[in-house]
């Protein structure tokens, strides 16, 4: 390895260092809010090593890893993502958590975790693939069950943690078997027996698609979603957030990469597959989010809707769909963070605010908050003037430049769907304010409290961001169009 | 810059509105009242200088202002005005302070935040009416729907939660199609020139000339008429009409309407001349349909705001007969009937509104003999059902005579059908006198008549009723060199000159169905 290696692969690296530093911080003097700044100290600092990372991409480190402008633009993403969900982390886990009690085991686990999605994101190999994927998976089932006095998280853990070991069985027979047709372990190799042999031989096609299911569980695609209402109902809500944003932005970072390296969207069996994923995705999420009266569960299954509609933006193919889904998880990731956000906050010690009943009347209670989750549901319904309007607007864009009419149309259907539960909610929390009397009294002199500065300061951030992107979405257009040419070139020059 | 101000006067005027809430009540709506006073006086400067209006047209613009706002994607924040955005656009100043003196006294909570979601939407409609890039376009069609919402959704009547529900998602499924439509339009630019644009004038240019055209048109078309709204697109309307406060109820019916068929007029036709070429038939057997369905049914209703829904939906049958006979003269009359249709539903509205605030019911079963108790809401009353009816004299009549007048050259059957409508609207209109302010007296305790504000305010409407009922001229000339050039569509611009671009990727749009030149 040389110098310029080290330098490109520094964002990985200094994550890892800072982990360690964490830890050792954490065995001399455990300290809550000594080791959440320490945390969120070190998602800065690596943030601040991507733009020197960038100079030497991009930038093939080891057979394992290649950090490219499309990579750094990712792990951006996530260790921004990552700063939010500790900055909501803090008084969230002080109102669950007495003094003397330790807690800060999870701000280790979330650095690890983002660790874990810095490795996916630049993963052209297998074998980090894999690597990356455990490293994520494992820190998070520890971290969805840390209230580990509560029955629910303790659930919502043992639930993920027969999701990952399903999902990496699957992976793993369909690693080997894609190894066993291919003889190579990196994407580009894998990809290279269908170029060469112009026949798609079945034994690599069911090793294919046994690695799509590992994904598709992973980032929660009907059929194989059935984790992901339990999982967000019973996590910390910080780390449902978490979860919905920066795990499964970092799968999607992986599967675009996949997805492309290998030609899989040249191959019509599985372009097929993937547009019955993106369909029966967006009907599942959607149809099942209309019977919902819990607030985390809603966003779950909206969640799975979002990222059914995130495959039809990847079946478009070539560079406009590179832009199209990169775009969409940036903006996907955000509204989350707002909405996730907002419960957070609004969360008691007595338990999450989770039920439609709680927001009754909020708007009137405490007209910020509410107007933030107006802002970030509006968004996630993609209205203009939001973030959530311009990913939809892209990912239409790359379906109709494609063709792809009947995917699209079933998105726009889906999209009307979806405004009815998001509608319900906003409805609610405009509802007439519910009197005194019916105020339970912990309630009552919860939502008095104020909530802690580092969350309203990223909610506002979150806010801000929900809204520029809307109004000018110019500048990110145009990163994100650099930073992905450099994938997309890389199929050009296939020969 | 002054169309900027148009825009933005509303828009900034509306967080201001719902900030002074806690000083005084009365306070936003008086900031409401100045910011649309503003712009009706701006528009009515626009009007009053020495345009030439003979020269506007598409392509033409009287006043134009073009920013780059998402260069990637050829989307500028591009405003340009000419007669007919002018003439809507002094409909919606105007109607928007009708709206706010017709919830003087019916919106007594939250008043602050009320008034800044009527001027979110004002600022919203005014936007529509001067957007010329159709994703800004789409962007400030969408604006208005949030608050619209909201004031239906907080201040409506019993059922306003689900008549809410329903607006919202009838009007955002067409919504979607239209962007999808609007999407396409500029990926066959690209496709054409290599370059993909939003801008009015480029996609004119593209002159489609096949079954995709036809599509294309089709979704504009719904996405347009679910606003309208044409049935079989309307089931979202009586709900949201009747539940709807009367503010918004003015604004829905004067306002929201009309943009749906100024993007008919703007957008649909010009845009795919051939396509509609064919389609105007099969459109105008929709207005007629509609013309006669809300009469019927208008005849039916019991409910005082729902009688006014349906002929809405009646009225607006005659704006779509109008816009697609082909003819400058029903042109004309389409537009007229646009601005005649928001004056007297608008006072209509308030009117029932007026009576609602003093018998607290719409049932008409309940009304009867009202007359002497309140006669200064018995005469407007009179005077609009009479405008409404298409009395010559008053504005209606101007507008369905040349709708009638102008379309029976090309569908003289559908004409007569659609003239049905007329006599009518002279059952339901005459009906709704007699069953709420003639006959036996029912409510025997006497409420006060309307206030002197109101009252001054209806009769401003009417006056409006009177003068472009004897005197159309002036509205006529200003938007008649923009329904010039809808009859005679423009010729295509040059821009399709432009190779076809190597680097984007080749897309089944283009392949299968344009010829590139």
């Amino acid at each position: 390895m040389t110098l310029q290696d080290f330098i490109a692969l520094s964002p990985i690296l200094d994550l890892g260092a800072f982990s360690i530093v964490t830890m050792l911080v954490l065995a001399v003097r455990r300290h809550h809010a000594t080791i959440a700044l320490l945390s969120f100290v070190s998602c800065l600092l690596t943030l601040a090593t991507l733009p020197w990372a960038s100079t030497s991409t991009p930038r093939a480190v080891t057979a394992l890893l290649i950090v490219d402008e499309y990579a750094l633009f990712y792990m951006g993403l996530l260790l921004s993502a990552t700063m939010v969900v500790i900055s909501l982390s803090y008084r969230y886990l002080k109102l669950h958590f007495i003094e003397q009690e330790g807690v800060e085991e999870y701000y280790l686990l979330l650095l690890l975790a983002t660790f874990g999605g810095l490795v996916l994101t630049a993963s052209a190999h297998l074998v980090s693939f894999f690597l990356g994927l455990e490293l994520l998976g494992v820190s998070l089932c520890s971290l969805i069950g840390y209230l580990r006095t509560r029955r629910r998280p303790l659930e919502a853990a043992v639930k993920y943690l027969l999701l990952s070991i399903s999902a990496s069985a699957f992976l793993l027979f369909g690693m080997a078997l894609l190894y066993f047709e291919s003889g190579s372990m990196t994407f580009r190799g894998v990809g290279r027996v269908v170029e060469m042999s112009q026949t798609v031989p079945g034994l690599w096609l069911g090793g294919f698609v046994l690695v799509l299911v590992g994904i598709a569980l992973k980032l929660g695609l009907a059929p194989f979603h059935m984790w992901i209402p339990d999982v967000y109902q019973g996590a910390p809500t910080p780390i449902t957030a978490y979860i919905a944003t920066v795990s499964k932005g970092a799968v999607m970072a992986l599967l675009l990469r996949f997805a492309t390296d290998v030609g899989a969207l040249e191959i019509d069996t599985l372009a097929h597959l993937f547009g019955l994923l993106a369909v029966s995705s967006m009907v599942t999420g959607n149809v099942l989010a209309l019977f919902q009266q819990n607030v985390k569960r809603l966003l779950a299954y909206s969640s799975i809707a979002h990222f059914g509609y995130l495959l039809v933006a990847l079946l478009a193919g070539g560079s406009a769909a590179a832009e199209a889904v990169t775009f969409y998880v940036v903006v996907y990731c955000v509204m989350t963070l707002g909405a996730f956000g907002v419960v957070t906050v609004y969360s008691s010690e007595r338990g999450d605010a989770e039920r439609f009943e709680d927001y009754r009347g909020l708007f009137w209670a405490r007209p910020w908050l509410a107007a933030m989750l107006t802002l970030s549901l509006l968004s996630l319904a993609g209205i203009p003037v939001t973030a959530g309007f311009i990913g939809k607007f892209y990912a239409i864009a790359a379906g109709v430049d494609a063709g792809l009419w009947w995917l699209v149309m079933t998105l726009i259907g889906n999209s009307v769907i979806s405004l009815y539960y998001y509608l319900r909610l906003i409805v609610t929390l405009f509802d007439e304010e519910p009197t005194p009397a019916t105020i339970p009294q912990g309630r009552a002199v919860q939502s008095t409290e104020a909530a802690s500065w580092t969350a309203v300061f990223s909610l506002g951030l979150v806010a801000s961001i929900i809204l520029l992107l809307g109004v000018y979405p110019g500048p990110l257009m145009e990163l994100i169009r650099d930073s992905v040419s450099n994938l997309v070139m890389v199929v050009v020059q296939r020969p | 810059m002054v169309l900027w101000l148009l825009i933005l006067i509303p828009l900034l005027a509306a967080p201001l509105a719902w900030m002074v809430q806690q000083w005084s009540r009365h306070a936003a709506r008086w900031i409401a009242i100045g910011a649309l006073s503003i712009d009706l006086f701006l528009a009515l400067l626009l009007w009053s200088q020495d345009y030439r209006f003979q020269d506007s047209g598409h392509g033409s613009w009287l006043l134009e202002s073009q920013t780059s706002w998402i260069p990637l994607w050829g989307i500028s924040l591009h405003l340009g005005l000419d007669g007919l955005s002018l003439v809507l656009i002094l409909l919606t100043a105007f109607l928007g302070l009708i709206a706010i003196v017709a919830s003087w006294t019916e919106i007594q909570v939250r008043v602050g935040f009320f008034h800044c979601n009527v001027l979110l939407v004002l600022g919203g409609v005014i936007g529509v009416f001067l957007a010329i890039d159709l994703f800004l376009f789409f962007v400030l069609w969408e604006v208005m729907l949030v608050p619209m919402y909201l004031l239906i959704a907080i201040w409506g009547h019993e059922q306003r939660r689900h008549a809410s529900f329903k607006f919202f998602l009838f009007t955002q499924a067409g919504s979607l199609l239209l962007l999808v439509a609007i999407i396409a339009l500029a990926v066959l630019h690209q496709n054409v020139t290599g370059r993909p644009s939003f801008d009015y004038a480029d996609l004119m240019g593209l002159a489609l000339k096949n079954e995709m055209g036809w599509w294309l048109m089709l979704a504009f078309f719904i996405g347009f008429a679910v606003k309208l709204p044409a049935p079989p697109f309307h089931p979202w309307l009586p709900d949201t009409y009747t539940e709807a406060p009367t503010g918004a109820s003015v604004i829905l019916a004067g306002l929201l309407a009309k943009t749906g068929a100024y993007g008919l007029l703007r957008f649909t036709i010009p845009l795919f001349p051939d396509a509609i070429n064919e389609f105007a038939p099969i459109a105008m057997g929709f207005g007629a349909i509609g013309i006669l369905y809300g009469a019927v049914l208008a005849c039916a209703q019991t409910d005082i705001k729902r009688l006014v829904a349906y002929s809405s939906i009646s009225h607006m049958g005659f704006f779509l007969l109008g816009a697609f006979a082909g003819a400058e003269l029903a042109l004309q009359g389409a537009v007229m009937q646009l601005v005649a249709h928001g004056l007297s539903t608008g006072a209509l509205f308030m009117l029932a509104g007026a009576l609602q605030e003093r018998l607290h019911t719409r049932d008409m079963r309940q009304m009867g003999g009202l007359w002497g108790a309140i006669p200064r809401v018995a005469a407007m009353a009179l005077f609009f059902a009479l405008a409404s009816l298409g009395l010559p004299g008053l504005a209606n009549f101007i507008g369905e005579f040349l709708v009638l007048f102008g379309s029976f050259a090309s569908q003289p059957f559908l004409t007569i059908l659609a003239s049905i409508g007329m006599v009518m609207a002279a059952i339901y209109s005459l009906a709704m006198m007699q069953r709420t302010f003639f006959g036996r007296q029912r409510e025997t305790h006497i409420e006060p008549d309307l206030s002197n504000i109101a009252f001054g305010t209806l009769l401003l409407i009417a006056a409006l009723q009177v003068w472009l009922g004897l005197y159309p001229r002036p509205l006529l000339t200003t938007t008649m060199p923009v329904m010039q050039t809808l009859v005679q569509p423009a010729p295509p611009s040059s821009n399709l000159t432009h190779p076809p671009s190597k680097f984007l990727p080749s897309s089944n749009i283009v392949t299968s169905h344009v010829s590139a030149p």
